[in-house]
């Protein structure tokens, strides 16, 4: 009983906390650049005003303007249930779960393009164009990651992809999962349009990839895009960190790691947005060659090193 | 065997009346229509009996052919075809019925529907026959008929070319398969499928008989790169035609594939592997040139090279699954394979008839001057956007639960040895996902182009909502997409019995049970949809919606010819590509200080045409050119002709040992 209680619960700290990683990025942005910056709870409060506010909708847009951020935010939702946050295992699994994972993934995407591409405007079509295009991209390297994932440890559903390595496996596969981590850790960066790939704090239309597919969304709408956004980056970071959690510690012991892993994450993003510029977009598809290339690597490496 | 029978007499007599109609075409219509229902009525509980016992039915008519016989026989993999066939042909009517009503001349409809019949009749003898010479001979019928169907609008541009590329690459591939007939008939001394199965080949021989089949019947299903001819003539054809040629009859193709590979009993790994590799490359070369057209039937075309890819690819893992020993993966790698045949029926048909729809509408198949159809076209554009989503593999629709098995046999089979023999599997997860995703963009393109924002020429401006047949149709069709890919897990039940066939042997994977989840996941979605739908409406009660004009970003007069276009949305997948695709592109820049006139125009024509058939064809022109002299049409040198080749018959007769 209190097992499946703590199935159903698994998806409500990404619910409650995930706004906590936009927040700590701009706190970390904020710190190396020397700035006063926005508090940390910034992004709950810009939810709370949007969600208090009415809307505009453009005259050219049908209902799937409406409808798009809400189906993105629904696959991202189903897309929680399948997603073992750290030591608690998904609410849902079962054997190929992070292929129905990668097309919800795919769903909201397309229900963001559909809503962009309603407006018929020049500048939300070609944010619509690049974020199809990387994202696409970018897809056989988080396949890679998580095939490679449950080659290792002989599983086919997300729980046992994660949640498998002991102490000792994790460090003789350590090479490869460096790899694979460096991968995934590429293919976050660009599928959350962050640095070095689109860069969420410009107002530059024509260099922006997400934000410019959202111009004419306003009020709970745009409050419904800006929770999806971080409900993603809090799903990428989630894979990220489990692939190196080590399994059989104490219950209490592995959700401070999860946790402090996850911080650590949007330490991570915001350094690298303080740090690095942004590339030209032509370069981008070089970057998310660069992802596959690592993947696949670290793919052979393990196969190289026999599944233990 | 008796329905299946019944349903060949019904095409074939409706063929015949409709052909009588002339100018009566409302009644050539009728009677397809009832053929066609009666038909499906006639066969379906037949087949389905047969899927669900697995218990095969044959007949043998008491007549003979020469060198062959008319040996029918019904067994699961044939039933799950003919089901599939007559299934998908009633909407497909239906949407003719409205789309062929004010399209062309009279006397030409009533033909045309004549034709229709007749295809459908083909096909249907085409996986009954139960012997070689039967299958080539209703394989030929099949051909034929859908040429004459391409050519309807044969005074357009371009047309009887399209044709005449289709006549000649169906009859190049009827070659392959005359070779393979006569090879293993030759060995087995009869064409009878029996006979061929029961003979064992070397494996020199029952190789070479494996690649004439994937020449012979992937240049039907358009396997990359024998497609050349696909992405040129569906698009020629009336809608109804299109979407009955891409949705059923190429996948008659994949249904030889599957029979040769029965029939041949034991298979080699490498077979798998070279499938693997068709279908990956079809995949993705059909997806990217997908990306970069702007006439919406023959975007569609090329996505039908990259479902056969797909389809290939589940194929060809099951082939390597069971040569491995792996009887679950390779049972879940044909439940996929069998399982797309059938749903990408359902939404490419669907997708072809809203283009029809939409291109009717518009006035063009054009992307670049169409926009904003789905606020004219409600029922159209919803359709074409289920069909958009489903063929996206994106979930709840029927598309992804396909895909999802042909991946968990990749995997399975990828992850279930050890031994390097499997890596191919493993490898070809990724080319699957590249392939999903840019199929994603493609189809983020064609709707949104096509049916969102605001119209870019005259006629798009004016379009209309197409008649009652052609919408019912769509919605049927986009109600199964949802409905298949809701109930996917009971629906495999039917699927089984075939997909024991190719595996030799009934195991229990329980590939049901792996969909159940993924069926439920897609109605929780649902729901969440519609919680947010509904909170969003509770939140906004009391507030505004205030409408407003599409933000320029500050620009005061945008007009509808500023949106992006099909080909500037693909530009960021196709320019790192150019140097591989080499599209045509003529650019004048707009010069001087004060520019005026500018122009841009890009165009992506196939590679396989470039580097493979058109030196090909031009060679051999180039003979026929050299050839031409002997042929001046003077009875006497024709004559002499005639003795000097008996005369070189003779000599050859008497010099031999």
């Amino acid at each position: 009983m209190t097992a499946l209680l703590l199935r159903l619960l698994a998806p409500l700290p990404a619910l409650l906390l995930s706004p906590l990683l936009l927040g700590l990025i701009g706190r970390v942005k904020a710190f190396v650049a020397g700035r006063q910056g926005p508090p940390l709870l910034q992004p709950y409060r810009e939810l709370r005003r949007l969600l208090g506010k009415g809307e505009v909708v453009s005259t050219t847009t049908t209902g799937l303007f409406q409808l798009g951020p809400l189906v993105a935010l629904a696959a991202l939702l189903a897309s929680l249930l399948l997603l073992p946050a750290g030591p608690l295992p998904a609410a849902l699994s079962f054997p190929g779960d992070f292929l129905l994972l990668a097309y919800l993934l795919a769903l909201a995407r397309f229900g963001t393009l559909v809503a962009a591409l309603d407006t018929g405007s020049s500048f939300e079509g070609m944010g619509a164009s690049r974020e199809a295009a990387f994202s696409a991209l970018a897809e056989p390297a988080f396949f890679l990651v998580l095939c490679g994932l449950a080659w290792a440890r002989g599983s086919l559903s997300l729980g046992g992809v994660l949640a498998g390595g002991t102490a000792e496996t994790l460090a003789s596969q350590a090479p490869a999962l460096g790899l694979l981590c460096a991968a995934l850790f590429l293919v976050l960066l660009a599928e959350n349009s962050r640095i070095p790939v689109d860069d969420p704090a410009t107002h530059l239309e024509l260099t922006m990839i997400h934000e410019v597919m959202v111009l004419d969304h306003s009020g709970p709408l745009f409050g419904v895009v800006l929770y999806g956004a971080s409900l993603k980056l809090w799903i990428f970071a989630s894979l990220l960190v489990s692939l190196w959690l080590p399994a059989g510690l104490p219950l209490a012991v592995s959700v401070l790691l999860y946790a402090g892993a996850l911080a650590l994450t949007a330490v991570a993003v915001g350094v690298v947005e303080s740090t690095i510029a942004r590339m030209r977009l032509s370069r981008v598809p070089r970057f998310l060659l660069l992802a596959g290339v690592l993947s696949g690597l670290g793919c052979l490496v393990l196969f190289s090193g026999g599944r233990p | 065997m008796g329905g299946s029978l019944a349903s060949l007499a019904l095409l074939g007599a409706g063929a015949f009346f409709s052909s009588l109609c002339g100018r009566r075409s409302r009644w050539a219509a009728r009677v397809a229509l009832l053929s066609v229902v009666l038909s499906a009525v006639a066969a379906i509980p037949e087949a389905l009996s047969v899927l669900l016992s697995g218990q095969a039915r044959r007949w043998e008519a008491p007549w003979a052919l020469p060198w062959g016989s008319l040996a029918w026989s019904l067994d699961p993999l044939s039933a799950f075809f003919v089901a599939f066939l007559l299934l998908l042909a009633v909407p497909f009517a239906a949407y003719g019925r409205g789309y062929l009503e004010d399209h062309g001349d009279l006397g030409w409809q009533s033909l045309s529907w004549s034709f229709f019949q007749l295809l459908l009749a083909s096909m249907v003898l085409v996986v009954l026959a139960s012997d070689g010479l039967l299958l080539l001979l209703a394989w030929e019928f099949m051909s034929l008929s859908s040429l004459l169907l391409v050519l309807y609008e044969h005074e357009k541009d371009g047309v009887p070319q399209d044709g005449l590329m289709y006549g000649v690459a169906a009859h190049l591939g009827v070659a392959a398969l005359l070779a393979l007939f006569a090879l293993w008939g030759s060995q087995a001394g009869s064409l009878r499928f029996e006979a061929l199965a029961s003979t064992s080949l070397g494996p020199g021989t029952a190789s070479a008989v494996f690649l004439l089949a994937v020449a012979g019947f992937g240049s039907k299903a358009g396997l990359v790169p024998f497609h050349v001819w696909l992405p040129r003539a569906h698009p020629a054809a009336p809608s109804h035609v299109s979407a009955l040629m891409s949705g059923v009859m190429i996948k008659m193709g994949i249904y030889g594939l599957l029979r040769m590979l029965l029939l041949l009993g034991s298979w080699h790994r490498q077979w798998g592997y070279l499938l693997l590799a068709l279908g990956g490359a079809s995949a993705l070369l059909g997806v990217v040139y997908a990306l970069g057209q702007h006439d919406l039937k023959r975007l569609l075309a090329y996505h039908s090279v990259e479902n056969v890819g797909i389809i290939t690819l589940g194929i060809g893992a099951g082939v390597v699954c069971r040569t491995e020993g792996m009887a679950e993966a390779s049972l879940l790698a044909f439940l996929g394979a069998l399982f797309h045949v059938l749903n990408h029926g359902l939404f490419k048909g669907l997708l072809f008839c809203g283009a029809g729809a939409a291109a009717k509408a518009a006035g063009t198949r054009d992307l670049d001057a169409m926009g904003g159809l789905l606020a004219r076209m409600p029922w159209t554009g919803s359709a074409f956007l289920v069909g958009s989503m489903a063929i996206c593999a994106l979930p709840p629709f029927n598309g992804f639960a396909s895909e999802f098995l042909i991946y968990a046999g990749l995997l399975m089979g990828g992850l279930g040895k050890p031994s390097v023999a499997s890596r191919p599997l493993f490898f070809s997860v990724p080319v699957l996902a590249l392939a999903g995703g840019l199929a994603l963009a493609c189809f983020a393109k064609a709707f949104g182009v096509a049916f969102l924002g605001e119209p870019r020429a005259k006629g798009a401006r004016e379009a209309r909502e197409v008649n009652r047949w052609m919408t019912a149709a769509m919605v049927l069709l986009a109600s199964a997409c949802l409905t298949v890919g809701l109930l996917a897990p009971f629906l495999l039940a039917f699927l089984k019995e075939p997909a024991f066939l190719l595996v030799g042997g009934k195991s229990s994977a329980g590939a049901a049970g792996a969909l159940l989840p993924v069926s439920l996941a897609g109605g929780a979605l649902l729901v969440l949809v519609g919680i947010l739908w509904a909170l969003r409406r509770l939140l906004l009660r009391k507030r505004t919606l205030a409408p407003a004009p599409t933000w320029g970003c500050g620009f005061s007069a945008p007009t509808a010819r500023m949106q992006y276009t099909a080909s500037s949305f693909a530009e960021p997948l196709l320019e790192p590509l150019r140097p591989l695709l080499r599209p045509r592109i003529h650019a004048q820049e707009p010069k001087g200080l004060f520019p005026e006139k500018g122009e841009f125009s890009s165009h992506l024509e196939d590679g396989a045409d470039r580097i493979l058939y058109g030196p090909f064809f031009e060679g051999a022109a180039r003979l026929a050119a050299k050839v031409r002299p002997l042929q001046h049409g003077r009875l006497q040198h024709y004559l002499l002709y005639t003795l000097l080749a008996l005369l070189l018959l003779l000599l050859w007769g008497v010099a031999r040992p």
